[in-house]
């Protein structure tokens, strides 16, 4: 983990509720996709954990929707300002266990951490297919950046406006792959674990204190044990999950 | 050169900044930062006689400069904390730390406390009678001065180890809760414990925290903390430590002159995880800047 003053490159709206900022960072914390930053925000006294998009050297570029007075301020964070941040946190995913051709699902706003996760993936060689779920069109983001990457990509809409209507495990049902990844709310993992066929990851949310494995405000039961979500998670593999 | 040491209960501390109970775990977490040998101790995650879970999530929320926590002394149990956790600290902290201890029944506490009395590193027992986030034990020694001179009395009697008690604001009279632990044998005082507060969600129409209620700390309640400090180091003669908000060097100041001996440091090593380090480093700076030599000179001046 890292804490530093990250100047922002840049802050855009993709859709209504979803915006991208890119930070100047020193990523040499960042060891697996997965993994988040915890963002200081002026007039809040807790941080603000964000999943990591993607990164390279010198730079790191965040996804975050608009839920709460901490996002909201997010917005209006001006390009050139400075935004106090621990990056680096969690355990991100694992793709070890990947197999030679895993499927990617994310939901909403569990979408971004897929982005770095693909990257790395298709780095190592693997062949990648992306399920991405949305509300409906006008949410969809990133369809386009998944296939410049080179993965297999697949889009679901719940109201049908895009793509296959449905959920992401609509999809999920017709193919064959060799491990699973994925981010998103909990309905969407119940229905993932449902019908999964394989070994895989899943990324967990909960409000934190610290992110760092402090204050165990996060702590979850796992068959493992107890888990900190922001230390030991927030990736947990699917054999140790407590349903 | 200023002087940072301070004297408490009779262990000498290179400076007065000791990271709180329940913001620290065992030291782990910040020494992969920074070497946390800078600070003046540290009081270690509340421990217990059994393994607890604690409360269900979500255990936190965002409130006005601070927050609330509903945690509920998760920790591993004594024994597990003797024989993984305290071996792994010594390796990290070659300073007296502070074991801080709770219990949910009187038996409980004298057990925990004497388990840890054999243990080498360990300088004070720091014994929370003021959790306010479990049911049936914690804060209910801590608001009835009967109730909290007995938890004092019985650890009193199986340990040589200082005690300090560390006491709840929920109350109406704190410093009649702080006397009972003197004339029970308590060597300390350490306070404040978090105040006890709820949030809803709008949304959900419901609290934010599973537990309904949580403990509140940061900047927000550190006048509280300097009030009771205050009043308490009046009325007995033991060392008081004081935390509440303490989130600058600054502020350590302001705890001491009030009447801390020492100074936790609680919810800001969450938000900041250099804020301890920060404050040692800054302690020598602003004491200069007040024209002070010693820290030991400022205790209770404001009294």
């Amino acid at each position: 983990m890292k804490q530093q003053d990250c100047v922002i490159l840049e802050n855009k709206p993709l859709t209504e509720l979803v915006w991208q900022m890119k930070l100047q960072a020193d990523t040499s914390a960042i060891t697996a996709p997965g993994q988040f930053v915890n963002l200081k925000l002026e007039g809040l006294y807790l941080r603000r954990p964000i999943s990591i998009c993607d990164w390279d050297e010198e730079s790191l570029t965040i996804i975050y929707k608009v839920v709460g007075e901490g996002t909201q301020q997010m917005t209006t964070l001006q390009q050139g300002s400075k935004i106090d941040t621990l990056i680096g946190l969690g355990n991100g995913y694992d793709t070890s266990k990947s197999g030679s051709d895993p499927v990617l699902l994310g939901g909403g706003v569990g979408v971004p951490p897929m982005y770095g996760l693909a990257k790395k993936l298709l780095g190592e060689g693997k062949s990648v297919k992306v399920i991405l779920g949305f509300n409906t069109k006008e949410e969809i983001f990133y369809e386009e950046q998944f296939k410049a990457l080179g993965a297999e990509v697949f889009v679901t809409t719940a109201d049908g406006s895009y793509g296959t209507k449905g959920f992401v495990t609509d999809v999920l049902k017709t193919l064959s792959y060799s491990y699973f990844f994925t981010c998103g709310p909990m309905p969407m993992f119940r229905a993932i674990e449902a019908v999964a066929q394989t070994s895989g990851q899943y990324s967990f949310e909960e409000r934190m204190g610290c992110g760092f494995g402090a204050c165990m405000g996060c702590t979850c039961k796992t068959k493992y044990g107890n888990k900190r979500i922001c230390k030991d998670g927030p990736v947990l593999e699917r054999e140790e999950v407590v349903w | 050169m200023v002087n940072t040491k301070v004297n408490l209960c009779g262990i000498t501390l290179d400076n007065p900044v000791i990271p709180a109970s329940g913001t620290f775990g065992f030291g782990q977490e910040f020494h992969e930062l920074y070497d946390i040998n800078c600070l003046g101790s540290f009081s270690f995650k509340g421990t217990t006689l059994e393994p607890r879970f604690g409360n269900p999530t979500p255990r936190i929320a965002e409130c006005p400069s601070g927050m609330l926590n509903a945690v509920g002394l998760q920790n591993p149990g004594v024994d597990h904390v003797i024989t993984h956790e305290l071996p792994e600290l010594r390796k990290i902290f070659h300073k007296p730390v502070m074991a801080n201890i709770s219990g949910f029944a009187v038996e409980e506490y004298v057990q925990v406390c004497e388990k840890l009395d054999r243990e080498d590193g360990i300088g004070w027992l720091e014994v929370n009678i003021s959790c306010p986030n479990v049911h049936g034990g914690g804060m209910s020694f801590g608001t009835d001065p009967k109730a909290a001179a007995e938890v004092t009395g019985a650890v009193r009697a199986v340990t040589k180890k200082p005690i300090i008690i560390k006491l709840s604001p929920n109350v109406t009279d704190i410093v009649s809760i702080a006397k009972a632990c003197e004339d029970a044998g308590a060597d300390g005082v350490s306070l404040i414990n978090t105040l006890m507060g709820m949030r809803l969600n709008l949304r959900t129409r419901k609290p934010i925290i599973a537990n309904v209620t949580g403990g509140y700390s940061g900047p927000a309640v550190f006048p509280v903390a300097v009030r009771m400090v205050y009043q308490v180091s009046k009325a007995v003669s033991i060392p008081v430590v004081g935390m509440g908000g303490v989130s600058t060097a600054k502020d350590v100041l302001e705890m001491m002159m009030a009447g801390a001996t020492a100074v936790e440091v609680g919810a800001a090593n969450l938000v900041d995880p250099f804020a301890s380090k920060n404050i040692v480093e800054d302690l020598p700076k602003v004491m200069q800047e007040y024209g002070i030599e010693s820290l030991t000179d400022i205790i209770g001046a404001a009294h």
